[in-house]
């Protein structure tokens, strides 16, 4: 075999893969409007994602040579990038503590929290599970406190009246905003849960636990029980003045507590003031809140919120 | 002989036998329908995986699987910047581990005395290297990155290098065979007729074994194309909106996208993971044909 | 002349020991190709060190006793426990069930190929077997958490169990283990000169009792081989068990049930974020680690074996 022919013919297929990548690279999928080029790096909650992520969707639609990336490390997972530098959005289902503030302050990074949605943090079981309707934030405490690792195994020792059924936990891993914000509601003090149960990152994987057993609960962000209704069955929660299943309505008004929640994203001020793609988005992201939120299944703000939400953005700028 | 390969014709000859009578009791009969089974099993599984993907995925194997972003909305999801980012992927790690492979290899099969421990240690080592889990790889990788102080995993070139230390041992052997194969007369020639050893190595020897070079090659590539678990380390699970297009550029490939999917309770999205599957099972498939091709046509019976 | 790698080769001499223009060049080039092999043992060097300075920080925090023999696997949560034994029973069931399933399926194709497969057969069979090897592993994960668990084993058989299991896992990593079994089992098989065959069948033995008495007897070492092979890459395989095993770390008790091996928590772990020098990060690579000597000690008595068969004939 010729060897100047041989590789010839591998150079000219380099040559043309390489033209090909090329190509594929530089193109826009959509022909959006504006000319803008950059990008956005976005990271944290799972919970905010979808939302983040259907913000990106829509987004590029508008302004398509703008690289938005939404990765989920965890909201505290995402506040660590954070405070690094190293993403312009944090992506968060409850505020950030004062350590990690610290950590950003430390490192010189000054940012804006702006709420830019509600969450009803939704208890979920299996749709056969036909003997719990609603429940208690005491029967909750019994199910996640510490000490009940090891010794609550079965939902007759939840409540009597429940049948002989072992008792299966998934939930949310200690990267998560929302394991802390349901410890906190729950058990009165956050990051205080039993560790015998499934903890994931990844609140498909909640779902797919749940669904697959009858005995099993789990909890995650209201979106994704929208998302998969009928694959699992939500719970209405007893906060202590009656039994309440979280919807748009019942989160914006209050009346589903302990568990109902704002959702923030935290963006980094120098990001927003020197890089015009970050700017853009989060002007888009605030501005079309509503829209965006309808879209992913999750729960507008409130006008006041709105409001609130439009004075942080300014601030910003 | 006939030449057709029937299962009947094939099972009677596999019966012959010059000891008459005991090819044919029972207990020798019994025992080469185990076998026959265990074959069976074997490509039963692999044609009901192949069936089942294909069945599944099938509706979604549409334009939209090349040219939509991922969404939350599976109806308008598709595979685009995974499918693009593998090809960078894979595209870089060539550069990277084929050249450093085949130089490697080249020394230890034709320079390096066989004989000396310390290069038996090194055949030894690539063998184990061989054989370490790919996950292994994604930790050296985020290490090296720890140590260079590079909080951003999610570059091509980091994927890219992940991926080209796991199949640079395989290139390495596969290399090794290939130059093993070439036989000693071409080199002695060459050096008889005034030629350097490196100038042997380079314009005999190594032409001679680029076939079997090739699709070593091309079948470690397509184990590349493959893998996840590295991956899944160096920031590959992330959602993109645009094309990756560059050596820093964030990516994602088609086996995380895969496992993405997999993972979301919709069924929306379990197509879309089957489609996706079906269309990497294709280029690995088309891979391994021009591996094979390319040994058919090009390799010397020496 | 000496270099780093032993004295050079007799059949490559030394570039200005033959008459004719002197080359540096050559020597040049020939060093970068010596630098090229270095990099193996560096990439080794590598993992070695990579894996142990965390891992060293980690013991320093967590007794090697904790470690190795606890049964409390919470390494996150205020209440931490890094007992690694959970993670390690899950490993070790998926790797159980691969392998009730691989090594005779993988034997029984290895013996029909090597004893009994007319050799046009075996060139249509092998390449068909090596697809099975090919299948990234992540179809097969997806294949297994849909299909064997979801459909085969809820529906079809209506066995209780979840959404994950280890049998689901370890069955199909048996399948893709065999091709792994089959072939280094056919090749010591094939390694075993024919003269023992003929007179096996001199002796009035028919092909069964040449494979079960003569042939896999002397094979013997190059299929232990290739079972412990097998071995290291059930416990070094990710995706599958990730995907079909689940997430929970316990101590697995059953085939039904689910269970965290090392790999999925250390793909799951790195999902989330740790941050250099933490106790998270230091816990993922201590588990790398104990992964990593796990394969390494299997993979060395594979390969050793391996060696002293292909040299024995």
């Amino acid at each position: 075999m010729n060897t100047r022919s041989s590789i010839t013919g591998a150079g000219a297929v380099l040559a043309a893969a390489a033209l090909l990548l090329a190509g594929c690279g530089g193109q826009p999928a959509d022909n959006g409007e504006g000319g803008l080029t950059g990008t956005v790096a976005s990271d944290g909650s799972s919970t905010v994602a979808p939302l983040a992520e259907a913000a990106a969707d829509l987004f590029r639609g508008v302004e398509s040579g703008v690289q938005v990336t939404v990765a989920t490390s965890g909201t505290g997972g995402g506040f660590k990038t954070f405070c690094e530098g190293e993403t312009d959005i944090s992506n968060a289902s409850r505020p950030i503590k004062d350590e990690e503030a610290a950590i950003c302050e430390e490192a010189g990074i000054e940012f804006t929290e702006i709420v830019i949605a509600n969450d009803g943090l939704s208890v979920v079981v299996n749709p056969e599970n036909d003997w719990l309707e609603c429940i208690t934030v005491e029967q909750l405490h019994t199910m996640w406190a510490p000490e009940s690792e090891g010794a609550i195994t079965n939902w007759n020792q939840i409540d009597p009246s429940f049948p002989d059924q072992a008792l299966t936990l998934y939930g949310a891993g200690t990267d998560s905003g929302t394991f802390d914000y349901f410890t906190g509601a729950v058990n009165g003090e956050e990051g205080a849960s039993r560790t015998d149960y499934s903890p994931s990152e990844d609140d498909n994987v909640t779902i797919q636990g749940v669904a697959g057993e009858l005995g099993a609960v789990g909890y995650f962000g209201l979106s994704y029980l929208l998302e998969n209704e009928g694959t699992i069955k939500g719970l209405s929660v007893d906060g202590g003045s009656g039994c309440v299943y979280p919807s748009n309505e019942t989160v914006q008004d209050g009346s589903y507590t302990p568990l109902g929640r704002p959702l923030f994203i935290y963006v980094k001020n120098t990001s927003y003031a020197e890089n015009p793609a970050v700017t853009a988005f989060v002007d888009y992201f605030v501005e079309n809140s509503a829209s965006i939120a309808e879209d992913a299944l999750f729960v507008p703000l409130t006008d006041e919120q709105v409001a609130t939400a439009q004075e942080e953005l300014a601030s910003l700028g | 002989m006939s030449t057709s390969i029937g299962i009947g014709a094939v099972v009677s000859r596999s019966l012959q036998v010059r000891a008459k009578g005991g090819e044919t009791s029972p207990r020798s009969l019994a025992f080469l329908a185990a076998l026959w089974f265990c074959l069976l099993f074997a490509l039963l599984f692999l044609v009901v995986l192949i069936v089942t993907t294909l069945i599944e995925g099938a509706p979604r194997l549409d334009a939209r699987l090349f040219t939509e972003y991922p969404a939350s909305n599976p109806e308008r999801a598709g595979a685009r910047p995974a499918i693009i980012g593998s090809l960078w992927v894979i595209g870089t790690t060539t550069l990277m581990a084929i050249p450093l492979g085949i130089a490697a290899a080249i020394h230890l099969e034709e320079f390096a005395d066989k004989k000396s421990r310390i290069n038996r240690v090194v055949e030894l080592n690539v063998q184990n290297l061989a054989a370490i889990p790919s996950i292994v790889y994604g930790m050296l990788t985020l290490a090296v990155l720890g140590i260079l102080g590079i909080t951003n995993k999610n570059m091509v070139w980091v994927g890219a290098l992940a991926l080209a230390m796991l199949i640079l041992p395989v290139i390495i052997i596969a290399t090794r065979e290939a130059l093993r194969a070439v036989p000693a007369e071409i080199r002695q020639g060459s050096l008889a007729l005034g030629a350097s050893p490196l100038q042997t190595v380079l314009r005999n020897t190594l032409p001679a074994a680029v076939p079997g070079i090739a699709t070593g090659a091309i079948l470690a590539l397509s184990r590349a194309l493959g893998e996840a678990a590295p991956l899944l380390l160096l920031g590959g699970l992330v959602y993109l909106t645009f094309d990756p297009n560059g050596l820093a550029s964030g990516y994602t490939v088609m086996p995380i996208q895969i496992f993405n999917w997999t993972g979301r309770p919709q069924e929306g999205f379990h197509v879309l993971a089957a489609a996706t599957s079906i269309l990497l099972l294709a280029l690995l498939l088309a891979m391994n044909a021009l591996a094979i091709f390319i040994r058919n046509r090009y390799q010397q019976r020496w | 002349m000496t270099t780093l790698l032993g004295t050079r080769s007799p059949a490559a001499p030394s570039p200005t020991s033959l008459h004719g223009r002197p080359r540096p060049l050559d020597a040049a080039v020939r060093l970068v190709f010596r630098i090229a092999a270095v990099l193996t043992i560096l990439i080794t060097a590598g993992i070695v060190v990579a894996l142990l300075v965390p891992s060293l920080q980690f013991f320093a925090e967590v007794p090697v006793w904790d470690f190795l023999f606890g049964t409390r696997w919470a390494p996150r949560f205020a209440d931490a426990s890094f007992g690694v034994l959970p993670l390690v029973t899950a490993s070790a069931w998926t790797t159980a069930i691969a392998l009730a399933f691989a090594v005779p399926l993988g034997l029984g194709a290895a013996t029909f190929l090597s004893e009994y497969a007319h050799p046009r057969l075996r060139k249509v069979l092998k390449p068909v077997l090596e697809v099975l090897a090919g299948i990234p592993t992540v179809v097969y994960g997806y294949f297994a958490v849909q299909f064997v668990q979801g459909t085969v084993l809820r529906e079809w058989f209506e066995w209780e169990t979840g959404s994950f299991s280890v049998l689901a896992a370890g069955f199909v990593m048996g399948v893709m283990i065999i091709p792994t079994i089959a072939s280094l089992s056919e090749d010591a098989m094939s390694a075993v000169p024919n003269s023992m065959r003929q007179g096996s069948a001199a002796l009035g033995a028919n092909r069964m009792q040449t494979s079960l008495r003569v042939v896999v007897p002397a094979a013997l070492s190059g299929i232990v081989a290739a079972i412990i092979l097998g071995v290291s890459r059930a416990v070094g395989e990710t995706m599958i068990v990730a995907l079909a095993a689940g997430q929970q770390a316990r101590i697995v008790g059953g085939p039904l049930e689910a269970g965290q091996t090392m790999t999925a928590f250390i793909a799951n772990a790195a999902l989330g974020d740790s941050r250099v020098g933490s106790l998270e990060y230091n816990t993922l690579f201590a588990v790398g680690l104990l992964l990593f000597l796990l394969t390494l000690v299997v993979n060395m008595i594979s390969i050793a074996i391996v060696r002293r068969f292909r040299e024995a004939y």
